[in-house]
């Protein structure tokens, strides 16, 4: 039986060589959609042992590969046409750049010939996603192509993780070539390794045993390195509160008494004062992103500040670093176990404790009005430490880092650097693919769910058993409390039920308020089982169901249109600034 | 500050392209640019010239670093380095002595004079950052019709 593309003489087409080399690289999915320039790929992928996911848009073929990415560290792969196709993967692109997620993008392209003739489904790929990619390169003969699919796998998942993408023109998938992939792949331009000098951790150990007042503050970079255990076993040692970044959760259990939760605009208080008042702050695989830092010259104004991060332009960015250390997050906390020493630093955790005892998280709990924290407690309390939690982007993101607790790294999965809508029910599914015997509940905002709703059919077709819970407080309530809290309650395009619409919209409505999409119909429509829950009491019974049953799910809970995150520390506001009620 | 900064790519279509899309898209002017090939035939070398503020033309080295096809990148400007920049400049020259006026210039500068036309001067002058920048505004007061500069180059010393 002639199953790949291969002539007597061994020679193979580009094509088969793609997918030789996915095959080699040991990727077991790729999520895409076919077109005129990536056909020759296909014709031999369906023959191959990987499994395809045919997404219902380009975007969230990008999203699922993600999502496969996080939830395992093993890189995602996604292989669509050229023109539209490769377009449409952009903002999956930068969502995975942003937060160091390795990925493999492989776009179809135009015949050579008719590169640069504005042909058919041409775009420059290679310009247009030089930006939002780790590394991209145009593949000019079928001889480049193992190595070229190699070398992608090796740059996405080396030092900083990233999306790397492969543009292979139609002829080149086409050609005939006896090239076969390197044994080994060194680039001279490129060394992602750097070993930790051993004095620059004995300085930074010499100054956390000095330390009156420590924090970590650990970030995804964290979770790529698979830092979590040392880094554990380092803060329970010298007893070192540690706080998370949204990207870091995960990395250090929530239910530890050192855990101070995440820091940051929406992050719990007592993290963002422990920063405030430390004297040291060790950064591990966290780059004091805006978000984190709020105003910059009051952040953290008594503290030396330690930064360990394997990209050295991270180093140094945002803030003075009196410790940097480039290199490997795992390897500097398994440096430091030895060298640091057991310390109780019982007043500083006393005084933590306080505060947090001070500053709970909280919301108005109600018998009648469902608020969306509520919904999340419950799921967590459910969930009884199982599982993966996905998120899109906007309110209840925020309020799923706060009432959910995080305990172990690759179990949160959310679009945190490019903050990019529509990543969650995607993502999920990706996760699922990847972990099929763990629960997967993806959260939504009723926008974000309809920025990709078309995935709802995929979930389906593969029953991949996602829980997409959706919190519907028929606004974009991330964008509405901005405008309640800085721009004096002036409700512009944030509405999205049919009443209390802004003159400008122009939507004249008479009758009872109706919401559209019904998401309940929606998910029928994709042959999705579906609840909708509109009173605190069927959360539990409704959740229940949905994650005994090992079929995906949609639950749409009918939420307080005005709950507010909180605690706030307003945009480029210092910690003192925060907002509590 | 102006600062030099010298990087050493692959000699691949793109590289280029990268590397100042890196930069402008952080809002930073490229004041100059030269590429050339090396010793090597497949490795480049360009020399940027950037003006900025010292911490941000860090980064900007620093992410210049991170691409995958630059070997190396050092902003030579606070260490041991020669650099170099070629000028061909086109003065307009009305009398007698403008010309001569021109052409003593020239001699301070050890410029040469590459081309002379009835109306004209064409000087060819070799100089340094600072050197080029005195060159410069000494020539403010005459009418110059034509101006091409090549780009800073530069080279690092060895210690000693």
């Amino acid at each position: 039986m002639k199953n790949r593309e291969v002539d007597q003489t061994g020679a193979r087409s580009g094509a088969q060589c793609v997918v030789d080399g996915l095959e080699r690289a040991g990727c077991e999915v790729v999520f895409g959609y076919p077109g005129g320039t990536v056909l020759d790929i296909f014709n031999v992928l369906c023959l191959s042992p990987i499994h395809f996911i045919l997404s219902r848009h380009e975007q969230g073929a990008a999203h699922m590969a993600d999502g496969y990415a996080r939830a395992t560290g093993k890189p995602g792969v996604c292989l669509v046409t050229s023109g539209p196709g490769a377009t449409n993967t952009v903002t999956g692109l930068a969502t995975a750049n942003m937060d160091g997620v390795p990925m493999v993008c492989i776009t179809g392209q135009v015949a050579l010939s008719a590169i640069g003739n504005d042909a058919f489904q041409e775009a420059d790929t290679i310009g247009i996603t030089r930006a939002v990619t780790k590394h991209n390169t145009l593949v000019r003969s079928a001889d480049e192509v193992p190595a070229a699919i190699a070398e992608a796998f090796y740059i996405a998942t080396s030092g900083k993780p990233g999306p790397v993408l492969i543009d292979i023109p139609k002829d080149v998938q086409r050609q005939l070539t006896a090239a076969r992939p390197p044994e080994t792949i060194s680039l001279r331009s490129y060394n992602p390794h750097a070993a930790i000098q051993p004095e620059t951790l004995a300085a930074l150990a010499e100054a956390i045993n000095r330390s009156e007042r420590p924090v970590l503050y650990v970030g995804g970079g964290a979770i790529a390195a698979n830092a979590s255990g040392p880094l554990t076993e380092v803060a329970r040692k010298a007893n070192i509160p540690v706080t998370t970044t949204l990207m870091g959760l995960g990395a250090f259990p929530e239910d530890d008494p050192l855990a101070l939760r995440m820091l940051g605009m929406h992050g719990a208080a007592v993290a963002n004062i422990a920063v405030n008042r430390c004297d040291l702050l060790i950064a591990l695989g966290a780059r004091f992103d805006d978000r984190v830092t709020g105003k910059i010259a009051e952040f953290a104004p008594a503290a030396k500040i330690a930064h360990i991060d394997v990209d050295p332009s991270a180093i140094g960015k945002s803030v003075r670093v009196d410790f940097p250390i480039r290199g490997d997050a795992r390897e500097a906390v398994e440096g430091l176990l030895p060298l640091v020493r057991p310390n109780e630093h019982a007043a500083w955790r006393a005084e933590l404790d306080a505060i947090r005892r001070k500053y709970p998280l909280k919301y108005a709990r109600s018998e009648t009005a469902l608020q969306p924290m509520f919904v999340l407690e419950e799921l967590d309390r459910l969930r009884k430490g199982r599982g993966i939690i996905v998120t899109d982007v906007g309110q209840h993101q925020m309020w799923a880092t706060q009432f959910i607790r995080h305990l172990r790294p690759r179990s949160f999965l959310s679009s945190g650097g490019l903050g990019t809508m529509g990543f969650g029910l995607p993502a999920a599914i990706g996760a699922q693919l990847a972990r099929p015997d763990e629960l997967v509940v993806a959260i939504c905002g009723d926008g974000g769910i309809q920025m990709n709703a078309q995935e709802l059919v995929v979930a389906v077709e593969h029953q991949i058993p996602v829980k997409t819970i959706i919190l519907n407080n028929g606004h974009l309530g991330m964008v509405r409390q901005w405008q309640q809290m800085f721009y004096g309650k002036r409700y512009s395009a944030v509405v999205l039920g049919s009443h209390q619409r802004p003159a400008n919209e122009r939507i004249a409505h008479a009758g009872e308020p109706v919401y559209r999409p019904d998401f309940v119909k929606l998910a029928e429509a994709h042959g999705m089982r579906a609840a909708r829950v509109t009173w605190p009491a069927e959360v539990a019974p409704t959740l229940e169901r949905a994650f005994a049953d090992p079929h995906p799910w949609l639950i749409e809970c009918i939420v307080d249109p005005e709950a507010n995150v909180l605690p706030m520390v307003p945009p480029g506001a210092a910690v003192s600034a925060m907002i509590v009620d | 500050m102006k600062h030099i900064i010298t990087a050493l790519v692959e000699n691949k279509p793109g590289v280029l392209a990268r590397i100042v899309g890196l930069i402008s898209g952080r809002g930073y002017n490229i004041e100059t640019l030269n590429v050339g090939p090396t010793q090597d035939p497949a490795v480049s070398k360009m020399t940027l010239v950037v003006p900025g503020d010292d911490h941000v033309l860090e980064q900007v080295t620093l992410q210049v670093g991170k691409l995958i096809d630059v070997i190396s990148v050092t902003d030579v400007t606070g260490a041991r380095h020669l650099d170099r920049e070629l000028i061909l400049v086109e003065v307009a020259t009305d009398s007698v002595a403008q010309r001569a006026e021109v052409l003593d210039l020239a001699a301070l500068f050890k410029a040469a004079v590459a081309a002379v036309t009835e109306r004209s001067v064409t000087l060819q002058m070799v100089g340094s950052l600072d050197v080029v920048a005195d060159f410069m505004l000494l020539l403010k007061p005459c009418k110059i019709l034509d101006l091409s500069r090549s780009g800073q180059i530069a080279v690092a010393r060895g210690e000693g």
